[in-house]
This record gives C-alpha cells, structure tokens and sequence, in this order.
C-alpha cells in the first residue's frame, strides 16, 4: 500500500510497546514467530490486523506494528469477523488464551469454526489463567491444584483440537512456542489456506505452572504432515499425547463469504416498495 | 381528534377502528392487510397492529386495525366494529379490544354466538353465512366475505378494494379471481346493515403517502445514512427489522450476518466499525442487556456503532409481543463506569427513518455508540404515513490520512474531543484500539492522568457537539408542560389536541434525544411552566426520575405511567390530563 518497495524483516512487525509478560514467558515465542510469518509473507503491517480479548496472550496486539484491537473478555473472535467479513482485504489475525477462546469465549470458537470466515485463529495455550494469577482453565488438568479449586476442576479438560474438527475448523495445527521457526510455518501455512484456521500453541506458563518449561524436552516436532481426510484427523487428534507438532488437518472448504453488490449506492426501490 | 365530534350522518366519520378475527388459517391477517392497502388506496391514513395466541403456528389472531381521515399514530380507546370469521378462543382478546358501547359484532351463525365477554352493554350484533357464502364460490375463503361485508360498512370503494386484493393477494396464482368474487359477495350482504359506520369523505390526494412498519423505516434510514454491516441474533420484536435489511442490504452494497448471539452480534459490529464499515445491530431488551459490556467497550476504544432496541415487556423474557418503554433506565445507565454515549428515540413509525438516520450520522461524527430505542408498537405496527421526513444525514467520519509530520496519536485530545481515527490500511498510522484506560497514542495507561484526561475527552465530544434542532419536537404553548418520549408522542399529540379543544393550554416536548439530555435547553422549556407532567409506557417512571435528576428547576412535576401490554390511548390520556388539570 505505501508505494516504494520494502524489503520486510520480522523486527518491522514489532512495536515499542514493552511486553508485561513474566521474563520466559512463551507468549514472546509466538510474538517473534507471528513477526517471522508476516515478514515472509511479506504483508504490509497496515494490511494485518491483530484482534484479541483479554488475558496475558491476549495484549499481544499492541506489540505488534499492526492495527490492533484489544476487547473484552472472551469476544475476539467476533470482532475478528465481523472486520474480515467488512474488510476482506485485510489480513485478520485473532489472537489469544485457553480462558479467552475456550471458557467465556467458548460458544465462539464453536461458531467461527462452522463460519469458516478466512481469518487465522492462534491460541496460547497455557492451561491456566496466568492474569488473574493462576486459577484453572478449561484444559486445566482435572486434578491440577490451586487456591481456587484446591482439590482440583474434577472436570474433563476440554479439547480444543477435536471441538475444531467437530465444529468444521479449515485448518487445524499444533505448534510450539520454543520452535519459533516451525511455528512461523504453521501460522504462514494457516494464513494461506482460505477459511477458519486455528493454530494451537502450547505456550508455557513460567509462573503459575513452572513444570510446562519440561515442554521442550518432550514436543514432537513435525509430526504431522497435512491431510484433507476427516477421519485420519480425527485419529491424529484422538491418539495424541498433545505434545505432537504440525498441521493435523486442512480441509478444502470454501470460506464464509456473503455476496456483496459493488455498487455502495442506495436503489430506488428500496424506499419504492413503500410508496403508495 | 378526541373531543370533536367523530360521527354524524351527514358526514360520516373521521375515526374508526375494526378488529378482524379469526382461528389460525382462517386469513385474518391477509384479510387485515388488503383493508389496510385498501383505505391507504382510498386516500386515508390508517394503522395495523396485530396479536395473536401463544401457539407459533394456528392460533387465534387478531387484526386491529384504525382508519381515519388525518395521520394516525395510536389506536384508540375503543373498537366500533368486531368482525370475525370464528369466535373459537376470541375471549382471550377480551382485554385486548375493548368495544364501544354500540359496537356491532360481525360472525357467522353457523360458527355460534360471540362470546360473553364481547356481548355486554349495547353491543349488537349481525349474523352473515360466511361458510356457505364462501363454498358457492370455487376457490372462495370466509375472510373475504368477512371483508367485504366490512368494507362495504364502512363505505369503502370497490374498486379500491379490488386494488388492494391485486396488491396483496396477486402474486398468488388462482386466489385473486375468487377472492374477488367472495369480497363482492361480502359487500352484497352488508345491504340494509345498521348505517353510522361509514368514513366521512377521504382528505384529497393520497399520493406521496407511503406503508410501512416503523421496522422497515428504521432499516430504511440506517442504509440511507451508510450502514453497510449488520450483525444480529433473531429476537422479538426487532427480527423484522433485520429481515428487510437482510433483503435490502446485498443490494446496497452491504451484508448482514446471523450471529450466534448478542454477545457476538455486538462484537462483530465492532470489528466491522474498527475496520471503516458503518455498522449496526438491532435487538430487543435481553439482547441489550448481554450487549452491555461491548458497548462499553465502544465507548472507550471510541468506536462508532448504533444498537436498535425495539423495547419489549420486561423484565427478563417478558411479553415479547408487547410494548413498554422499560429499557430507558439501562440505555442511559447501564455501562458500567462513566461511558458517555447517545441514546435516541423515534417518535413516531415514520420517525424511525429519520431518527435511526440520525443515529448512524451522530455515532459516527462523535465515534461513540448509539442507542436507538424503538419499541413493539412502533417497529411493528403497519400505517399509511405521509412520505417520512428524511433529511441527509449520512456517515461522515473524521479519518486520518497519512502523517509525514506529527507521529499518529489515536486517541489525541483535540478541542472537540474527537480525533481522527485510522483506518486499517492506511499506513504509518497504525494503532491498537483499547478497552483498557490508555494515553493518547492508544498504550495501555493506569496513570491516572491520562484516565482523566481520556475521560473529558470523551465527555467533551458530547458536551461540545451542536445538536440542532432535531433533539425534541416541541409543539403548541401553554403553562403546562407535557414532556414524553417514543410511541407515546402519537396518543399524546391527539390528547393534546382534544385539550385544547377543552381550553386547556398545554405544550408538547417529544424528546428525540435522551442522552446526552439537552438540559438547558429542557430547563429553558419548562422555566416559565406552572406544571410539568412526565408521560411514559413503564411501571416506575423512568424518564420521570431521569429528568427529576439531571433538571434544575422550580416548577412542580408530575409523573403520569403505566407498565406495557396495553398501550395509552388518547382519550384515557386525555382524561388523566384533564383530571390532572384541575389538581
């Protein structure tokens, strides 16, 4: 859009904006690799928008050089749609947590994925809500303890990957934020493919859940290669450990798109009809 | 038109109200529909409002349906006529249509008798065979007979009749030809029916005059002013609404989508608005009420939008196929913090045109949320109005371009408190929008002075912004002061006029604008007031309260309400104001 030619490089992507995450905080992994994504894409940063809701993950907009939207708790995905559906020239990215995305946003997620609007979704998922400093999530382990549920959720962790699926997701993938590198492929790889995409990142809480920094020694990179097989995804997501990296599933369906007239003018019959 | 005289024989009458009736499938609302076009056709004015039994399907409905020779935007107290094809389940509208004392009922013998509830003091009745009227003609339906022995009462013409069936009943393939016929056969047995019912002459040229729904005009006038996203979650009574936009939008460049809730219906609106796109959802009052964080949200990230709440009972599910005025509490007080935002209301059906139309201009220009309260009666009542006011309001938002010089601050104070907003797109003037207090360039701030000095900022747009004078209708003088809002204007206006008529000397302020109120300009209105009295459809008094809160003044006043399901009426308005007249 600015006229001359511009060499983009990930640092271009960044802003000034100092980051309040905890110093070892997966959340800067998925900063650099979503800057990395963008820079060989080689999209302009006024051409992206970052949506987001609230919760630690969620304030990466602001670190970002690209138009921003930071919410409410729980509705980044709507706002994420309604501006690509108004705006499809623009390259939407909503961003975000397990709390966000998964709990008060949860009827969302269900919904984004049957629109299938062309938007890429990434979760950092830490299984715990790290803002309001550690209560459990919806992929909280049933017996993970804390002051708020001392004795554990004793509730089925939810699974973000199969829900996707289930609900017609386009894209489903699985990333890790100490592979900056492959990470940066899954989301140009999400960008790319037309439809809903949702990128789950397993992103460490140093925190409140310091045994995730074990993360990196036990993720599978590129353990998965694309299919456009239903069920085989199906199989990949139900006999996973979590721990296993890459794009399980991208389907060809075609993306959400309403037809719009090109011309922007008012027609005469629209008041016509009520002429007597 | 309370306090003239509305019949004589000489010249008939320049008011009159009928209900058609009728178990479901019985066509009582098609029926409804050809005497509305027909009168409009006619050269009348005339209004439908419709209720029906719980069932979603087959039960009992009823057509209501005023007449008249001037613009009507209330019905009236009483019905003259009842006109059903069965009376099965009918005592349930006993409440609902309550008859003059002479009113004539019109049914079928070989359907019973009319129920109790309709038959006491004058009423009088005739039995026509509508049944077998209808099976001597192939194709023939007992509404039309109905329909056609009503219109002749009331003196409607024939051809004006035959019209209206064309308009209404032509795209149907077969039904008009024996529809025609039935409608004569009706006309044929009106002969030697009590008189006293017929119109006085229809007022000259109905051309200019439209028929719509205060739903339809509302739609009409957000696309005129430039919304071209619409985002919203079907609910009573504001899905109408959304199912004209749904048709007109693609048409006009523009696209609506069904969302998955209010919640996300709100959220969409606001992406679409962050990304350029005027943008609008309409809802109904629980819909309002899970919106409510959002909209705060559009406050301070100061991200213009306009939200139709068509008001229904409350609280909770309510009745939502009944009006009440009950959501101006929560539309003016329900985001939490201090969010300066609009609040708007149209006050009349074809007032929502221009007054949505205002909405979207204003939101716009001040790059704040919109709140536009409409309610059941107005958004789905259907009337013959003169062609609504429309003046251009359109969407005009203040962007930035690209600055070379100055770096790009978001949310920089300028005199008028508005400052230029960013499109995505444009580059070097990229921002993050926020609900989180911020400063000037858009970053996350929890120092208190930058909270303040956003705070005035978005205070200072309303505060500074020129209204005009489309913030109220004031109409006629006098020491008392009646002021309202919404779909109680229409009652009120023709009260007032029987008012009058009685000596009294009284003005009329209509609030179109309710938030930010227009308080100097109210106090200067009322300054040399002996009496000022509230009008409003809520069971506490809302705007009442509101007024006695933010106005300074000495004059006494008065609250006069009622909760919803049965609106006011001109001559009950006209009696309290009469009664209050003398305390």
């Amino acid at each position: 859009m600015s006229g001359e030619a511009v060499v983009h490089v990930p640092g271009h992507y960044k802003s000034a904006v100092k980051p309040v995450w905890c110093p070892g905080c997966g959340d800067f992994g998925v900063l650099n690799a979503l800057a990395k994504a963008l820079a060989r894409m080689a999209v302009a940063p006024e051409d992206v928008a970052v949506v987001s809701g609230i919760g630690c993950s969620s304030r990466i907009p602001a670190y970002t050089s690209c138009y921003g939207f930071h919410g409410v708790h729980g509705r980044a995905l709507p706002t994420g749609t309604g501006l690509k559906i108004a705006r499809p020239d623009l390259t939407v990215i909503v961003t975000g947590g397990d709390g966000d995305g998964y709990s008060i946003g949860g009827n969302h997620f269900l919904h984004a994925c049957r629109r299938n609007v062309d938007l890429t979704y990434i979760v950092m998922d830490n299984r715990v809500y790290g803002m309001t400093k550690g209560q459990p999530s919806p992929t909280t382990e049933t017996h993970w303890s804390s002051k708020l549920a001392p004795h554990g959720t004793g509730l089925s962790e939810f699974h973000p990957m199969a829900i996707a699926l289930a609900s017609g997701a386009n894209f489903i993938a699985r990333g890790f934020t100490g592979d900056p590198n492959g990470l940066a492929d899954l989301i140009v790889s999400a960008v790319e493919t037309p439809g809903f995409s949702f990128v789950e990142v397993l992103s460490p809480c140093v925190t409140f859940r310091p045994e995730q920094k074990d993360w990196k020694k036990i993720v599978t990179p590129g353990s998965f290669t694309a299919t456009d097989d239903a069920a085989e995804a199906a199989r990949r997501i139900f006999t996973d450990d979590g721990l296993h990296l890459g794009v399980l599933y991208a389907g060809t369906r075609p993306p959400y798109g309403p037809p719009i007239a090109p011309a922007a003018t008012v027609p005469d019959w629209l008041e016509e009809v009520f002429s007597l | 038109m309370q306090g003239e005289p509305t019949s004589s024989p000489v010249t008939g009458l320049s008011s009159v109200s009928v209900v058609l009736a009728g178990s479901g499938g019985a066509g009582v609302m098609t029926a409804g529909n050809v005497l509305l076009e027909a009168a409009a056709l006619s050269g009348y004015y005339a209004l439908m409002t419709r209720s029906s039994g719980p069932q979603i399907r087959g039960g009992e409905a009823a057509a209501m349906i005023r007449i008249a020779c001037a613009p009507v935007e209330c019905m009236e107290g009483s019905f003259q006529v009842l006109a059903a094809v069965d009376w099965d389940n009918m005592q349930r509208f006993a409440a609902e249509i309550p008859l003059a004392g002479d009113a004539l009922l019109v049914g079928d013998p070989a359907r019973g008798d009319p129920p109790g509830a309709f038959t006491v003091g004058g009423t009088r009745y005739k039995g026509v065979e509508l049944a077998r009227i209808a099976k001597e003609i192939t194709g023939g339906r007992a509404n039309m007979v109905l329909l056609g022995h009503l219109a002749a009462l009331l003196g409607l013409p024939d051809d004006a009749l035959g019209q209206a069936a064309g308009r209404v009943l032509g795209s149907r393939p077969g039904v008009l030809e024996p529809s025609l016929a039935a409608l004569a056969a009706g006309r044929a047995t009106a002969v030697g029916s009590p008189a006293g019912l017929q119109l006085a002459p229809a007022p000259a040229c109905p051309g200019g005059r439209w028929l719509l729904t205060g739903n339809e005009a509302a739609g009409l006038g957000a696309i005129k002013a430039g919304v071209r996203f619409v985002a919203a979650y079907p609910i009573t009574p504001a899905t109408e609404l959304l199912e004209w936009m749904s048709a007109a939008l693609p048409e006009s460049g523009g696209v609506l989508v069904q969302a998955e809730d209010e919640l996300a219906s709100i959220n969409m609106v606001i992406g679409s608005s962050f990304g350029g796109v005027p943008a609008l959802t309409a809802t109904s009052g629980p819909g309002l009420a899970l919106m409510m964080e959002s909209i705060g949200l559009a406050v301070a990230a100061e991200v213009p939008l306009v939200v139709i709440d068509v008001m229904r009972v409350g609280p909770s599910t309510g009745i939502p196929t009944k009006s009440e005025q009950g959501d101006l509490n929560i539309a003016i007080h329900g985001l939490h913090g201090d969010a300066p935002h609009l609040v708007l209301a149209p006050n009349g059906l074809g007032d929502c045109l221009r007054t949505t139309r205002w909405a979207v201009h204003l939101a716009e220009a001040l790059q704040t949320p919109a709140l536009v309260l409409s309610d059941q009666f107005l958004g789905q009542a259907r009337a013959v109005v003169d062609r609504p006011e429309d003046p251009p309001f359109c969407a005009r938002r203040l962007t930035a371009g690209q600055p070379d010089s100055e770096e790009y601050r978001r949310y920089r104070v300028t005199p008028t408190g508005v400052s230029p907003m960013a499109i995505p797109g444009t580059p070097r003037s990229a921002y993050t929008a926020d609900g989180l207090a911020h400063s000037e360039d858009g970053t996350p701030s929890s120092q208190a002075a930058d909270h303040l000095a956003q705070l005035r900022k978005r205070r200072h747009k309303l505060e500074r912004h020129e209204f005009g004078e489309l913030w109220a209708d004031v109409e006629g003088d006098g020491e008392l002061v009646v002021i309202t809002f919404g779909s109680c204007t229409g009652p009120l206006r023709e009260a007032l006029a029987g008012a009058r008529a009685r000596g009294l000397a009284l003005r009329l302020v209509s609030l179109r604008l309710l938030a930010p109120l227009q308080r100097e300009r109210l106090e200067h209105l009322v300054a040399d007031a002996s009496r000022v009295v509230v009008v409003e459809q809520n069971p506490d008094g809302q705007l009442y309260r509101y007024l006695r809160s933010e106005l300074d003044v000495e004059v006494p006043m008065d609250s006069l309400h009622k909760p919803g399901a049965q609106p006011f009426h001109p001559d009950e308005l006209l009696d309290l104001l009469l009664q209050w007249s003398r305390t």
